[in-house]
């Protein structure tokens, strides 16, 4: 087994043994990513001489003996939406092509505290808005077990580096499955935390009240690891809650004894594919084996996720993507362009509002645009009551389910997907069959809390299934540990993909 | 109200900068004046992931101001986005308060010492914190050139106060925002300086008319730009009489036009209609996800009232009743601000006499502030100083017209009075002295005696010449008491 | 719910945005599509339900008021497309 092969956890023991240095191991993935990321396009940018110099940097920090971070000298890729200083940070828009900002995420702050070596960006849906990564403005990704699909997103950069072994780690975010389908479709685990977990400061946001960073990786103990390093309180964040972060790393590897587990029946309707079902289902036969006690609930409300969270969603959207607009950052139409147009047209609209409606029409891609009209609609006077305001009352109804549900057991056992990954171009043209890939995972982002999506299996295609479990806000820890117990009864991790 | 033809009907939004060191959602400084863009930070540029933390001391700020307006203040309250595009607004949206304000239904009560309105209860519907925008700069020829923009004070705390429409006249206006702007000094939470905007008014205008129909009320108007107490009264005077010539020309009322701004032009003397946008007005507003509620208790709430000085309107009451001064005085003193208000508390105290302390803080001491243009900090006689000049006038060593001499002169040398009495020659004559030369007077004046002895007294006035020249240093008062004494014995 | 093209068009100017003919249609259509499935909530009874802005049940998150120090100049100014070294620079916000 070559040495990127391994898990972030046994390279981690590598470096501290001194068997492999982090140059090495960052020189092995560069190698890689320049081997298969043509056929995969997991990444936007790869920053080969930063990372190798912070590597060599690291390793010369260990050699004197200096203290070191938890990551020291783990790469991580980024996906393309945290800020990160003097660094481009695109979000997978044009409207950020030349965007560099003057500042850097905390959850960056923190990787970097950790010693971790960046690699490079991840492709992601531009905004993260889409479940594919086609909607990227740069290219997109391909899933690596069957490149003629897609990985997932809109994390699938983040998810893809990692199932195709560019990446031991890779940060991915979340706002309505984000982190979990790509992490499902592309047979990796994939953490979403509980909402104000991790700080969101540097995030470029989608929709605040759901964005959550979360770690994608190998194995659960490896998702552990980088979970210890994003986790934690931020005074720059007000949505950030501060509680104390339990040594994941630590804890991972304990069985939960008197485990009950959820099972929501409607998870298993209509629309499900047979072999996910199946997967699923042996998941939970694997659970009952391990000493599980397995019970029927209900989430009555999970089936209104989809519209609640398409109201929502866009309206925060649509506010917090106003800033694009072409005045202080970013893309700005061309002024002779927008100056020619209004000496021909003779229409009332003066030179600004004309730079704003082109360079926000240049600039974004069409879902986006779709979303921010959306989220527009929703707010505007004589329907905010109707639909923002009548989401917000069924979000409060879909968490009052999740509350309930957690007084009867420690976790909901379910599907991630419903399909496997489909193939590239196949949703394209419809939004709303696009909209429903997030059946299972919206109402974790809805209701804040937290979830993880784990391999159990794999269709005829070879593709894989991911077997997701949610646990009651700030339980992350129970969550890894179940999973844990998961993974070490299997073996859907230890796979991976022939990359043609 | 004057006699016109109409009822003026006023309310008014006045923004206050709040005095705080940093701006309202992150750690910028406040400070006026610096060189464009260089008070600035990702969260106030708007960059993309940044996120707003809020001023714990513009929330104490608002709360007191609020208090001090008798407001109410809700256990809970959220911020809104108020959503728009506009260049000095980086975000796109104005960070608010719009269904749950930090405070409701509050009052400020004026009056007028010179008549000019009957004393009035303005109501307040309610008091609120929102950020501030930044500053754009346009070109005289406008459409050719770019606008500028200058994002320092993006985010500098505001507290939004909005009246009800109570006011019905421009100078009941005008007194209004000076009261405000009175209240806001005394509790020290902003400089209150219309020419740097950190005070703002907006006024809401229009007209109740009476006709054989019925009373009629005209269009609203919101008056924008007025940057000075005599642009308020201005501005809506001349608002006032515009819109009743154009309801005599048109007859539109309330309810047939749309709202309209128009902004005042404070070198014509006029309010132009402010180009209409290319859409109506639709903010958006909802729940800021990136901002949790504040939650205060009761208890909290009492602690900050009980931080609350006394305000103008009661130390009015104060002077007039427990030190005897006129309404008049009382107002000017208190007018000018709590300083001069504790100079005169001082200077009552040590001169023990409250009337003539009260007058000569209200005359000498704020002409000399006036004329030097300082505030009472800079002014450099103690009170204990002019106490001593007041003792020689209760005396009577020294008459009100000597004294001011000596007033003048102890400001410049900055010596005490008694000393500048020493030097200026001014001796105290003894009182026997006095009355002889009084007698004297008299009896080479025998006409003044009948004159006075027929009811007029002011034909005395020709002995207080007449001593004066005999000895420049008498009191004209003593010596008037004197000779009106002897005569009346007579 | 109906949701016309002039809807669309006007909502299109409320969020800056511009449509040619073509994706006009198109954005009506998808807009129409999506709006007719988001209705389905208007199949629950929400009447006593206290809406959910926020995931979590945290209040009060405040900062002393100390200042940090900003951006230099250069580096406030330095993302902007138009900028004079001074100013961010925008094409007129007055004027035809």
């Amino acid at each position: 087994m070559s040495i990127i092969q391994k898990s972030a956890t046994e390279q981690l023991a590598l470096l501290q043994s001194g068997e492999i240095t982090s140059a090495e191991l960052t020189q092995a993935y560069l190698e890689r990513i320049n081997a298969v990321d043509t056929s995969v396009g997991a990444f936007l940018r790869v920053e080969s001489e930063t990372a190798l110099a912070q590597a060599v940097k690291i390793d010369r920090k260990r050699k004197a003996g200096e203290s070191l971070g938890k990551l020291a000298g783990l790469p991580v890729a980024i996906k393309d939406i945290l800020c990160t200083i003097n660094t481009p940070t695109t979000c997978g828009s044009r409207m950020l092509e030349n965007f560099a900002p003057p500042y850097n995420a905390t959850v960056v702050e923190n990787l970097l505290a950790a010693d971790a070596v960046i690699l490079g960006r991840t492709n992601m849906d531009e905004f993260a808005m889409g479940s594919s990564t086609e909607n990227s403005a740069y290219h997109p990704t391909y899933n690596p077990w069957d490149t003629s699909r897609i990985p997932g997103g809109s994390s699938g950069g983040a998810a893809a580096c990692v199932s195709a072994d560019m990446a031991p780690l890779s940060v991915g975010t979340d706002t309505g499955g984000s982190i979990r389908q790509p992490a499902a479709l592309c047979g990796c685990v994939g953490l979403k935390p509980t909402y104000g977990r991790v700080s969101r400061y540097g995030l470029i946001a989608f929709a605040s009240s759901l964005d959550q960073i979360g770690p994608l990786a190998k194995t659960v103990e490896d998702a552990a690891l980088l979970m210890e390093v994003l986790a934690g309180y931020d005074p720059l964040d007000s949505t950030s809650v501060n509680i104390p972060v339990p040594a994941y790393s630590e804890s991972v590897g304990k069985p939960l004894e008197n485990l009950t587990l959820g099972v929501v029946e409607h998870h298993f309707g209509e629309g499900i594919d047979p072999e996910i079902e199946s997967a699923v289902k042996q998941a939970i036969a694997i659970y009952e084996s391990l000493g599980a006690s397995i019970k029927n609930i209900e989430l009555p409300h999970a089936d209104y996720g989809i519209a609640t969270y398409y109201i929502i969603a866009p309206c925060e959207a649509s506010s917090n993507l106003a800033r694009y607009d072409g005045a202080h950052y970013g893309y700005r139409a061309d002024q002779a362009e927008v100056l020619a147009e209004l000496a021909e047209d003779g229409s009332d609209e003066g030179p600004l509002v004309r730079m704003y409606r082109k360079t926000r029409s240049q600039g974004f891609g069409a879902e986006v645009q779709r979303r921010i009209m959306l989220g527009t609609y929703a707010l505007s006077e004589g329907y905010y009551d109707a639909f923002y305001l009548k989401a917000q009352k069924v979000r409060r109804l879909i968490r009052k389910d999740y509350d309930q549900a957690f007084e009867q057991v420690d976790m909901i056992i379910g599907p991630v997907t419903a399909n496997p990954a489909f193939a590239k171009g196949e949703k394209a043209s419809d939004p709303m069959a696009m909209y429903l890939e997030d059946l299972y995972t919206v109402t974790a982002n809805l209701a804040g809390v937290a979830g993880i999506s784990l391999p159990c299996g794999f269709t005829e295609n070879g593709l894989p299934i991911g077997l997701q479990l949610q646990a009651a806000p700030f339980q992350e820890e129970k969550l890894l540990r179940a999973a844990q117990m998961f993974q070490n009864a299997t073996d859907f991790h230890t796979r991976r993909p022939e990359i043609s | 109200m004057s006699d016109a033809a109409y009822d003026i009907v006023i309310g008014l939004e006045v923004h206050v900068q709040l005095k705080t060191n940093t701006k309202l959602f992150c750690r910028c400084s406040t400070e006026f004046g610096n060189p464009p863009n260089t008070q600035t930070c990702p969260v106030c540029l708007g960059m993309p992931g940044s996120l707003p933390v809020m001023n714990s001391k513009a929330y104490f700020l608002g709360m007191k101001t609020a208090l001090a307006l008798n407001c109410r203040i809700p256990n809970y309250t959220k911020w809104d986005r108020k959503n728009y595009f506009y260049p000095d607004l980086p975000k796109g949206y104005q960070t608010s308060q719009f269904d749950l304000p930090m405070s409701e239904e509050g009052y400020l009560d004026i009056k007028s010492t010179k008549d000019e309105f009957e004393p009035r209860r303005v109501r307040i519907i309610r008091a609120h914190l929102e950020e501030d925008a930044g500053k754009s700069m346009h070109d005289e020829a406008a459409g050719r050139a770019d606008s500028r923009i200058d994002l320092n004070r993006t985010g500098t705390p505001l507290l939004e106060i909005v009246s009800y429409p109570d006011m019905r006249s421009a100078v009941e206006a005008k007194a209004y925002m000076q009261e405000l702007r009175l209240l806001l000094t005394y509790l020290d939470v902003s400089d209150c300086n219309m020419q740097e905007g950190s005070l703002r008014c907006d006024a809401n205008v229009n007209l109740h008319i009476p006709t054989d129909d019925g009373m009629i009320a005209t269009p609203i108007v919101e008056i924008k730009n007025m940057n000075s107490f005599r642009s308020v009264e201005r501005g809506i005077t001349y608002e006032a009489k515009r819109q009743y010539d154009v309801w005599k020309e048109t007859g539109k009322v309330l309810g047939e036009l749309p709202k309209q701004t128009r902004g005042w032009d404070d070198s014509a003397q006029v309010t132009r209609s402010q180009r209409e946008k290319e859409e109506s007005a639709d903010y958006r507003y909802f729940p800021c996800p990136d901002l949790v509620p504040v939650v205060v208790t009761d208890e909290q709430i009492e602690e900050v009232r009980k931080e609350i000085v006394e305000l103008p309107a009661m130390l009015r009451e104060r002077l007039e009743s427990d030190f005897g001064l006129t309404t008049y005085t009382a107002d000017v003193i208190v007018n000018q601000g709590r300083g001069l208000v504790d100079y005169f508390l001082k200077l009552a105290a040590v001169s023990e006499d409250n009337k003539l302390a009260g007058n000569w803080v209200q005359g000498e001491v704020l002409r000399t502030l006036n004329e030097l243009e300082i505030t009472v900090d800079e002014f450099n006689m103690s009170p204990e100083q002019l106490a001593g000049l007041l003792k020689l006038i209760q005396s009577g060593d020294l008459d009100s017209s000597k004294a001011k001499s000596v007033f003048a002169v102890m400001l410049e040398s900055g010596k005490s009075a008694a000393d500048v009495v020493d030097e200026m020659g001014i001796e105290k004559v003894d009182q026997g002295e006095l009355e002889d030369l009084c007698r004297q007077l008299i009896e080479r004046n025998q006409r003044v005696v009948d004159d006075v002895k027929s009811g007029n007294e002011k034909a005395v006035g020709a002995l207080i010449g007449q001593a004066k020249k005999e000895n420049p240093n008498v009191n004209p008062g003593q010596v008037r008491q004197i000779c009106l004494d002897i005569i009346n014995d007579m | 719910m109906s949701l016309t093209r002039q809807d669309v068009e006007k909502v299109a100017l409320l969020a800056r945005l511009k449509f040619d003919e073509e994706q006009l249609d198109k954005m009506t259509d998808h807009m129409v599509q999506i709006v007719q499935y988001v209705h389905k909530l208007s199949e629950l009874n929400t009447d006593d339900v206290e809406p959910m802005a926020h995931a979590l049940d945290v209040h009060n998150a405040l900062a002393e008021d100390v200042p940090r120090p900003s951006l230099s100049r250069e580096e406030a100014l330095k993302n902007a497309p138009k900028s004079d070294g001074e100013y961010f620079r925008v094409p007129a916000v007055l004027g035809e």
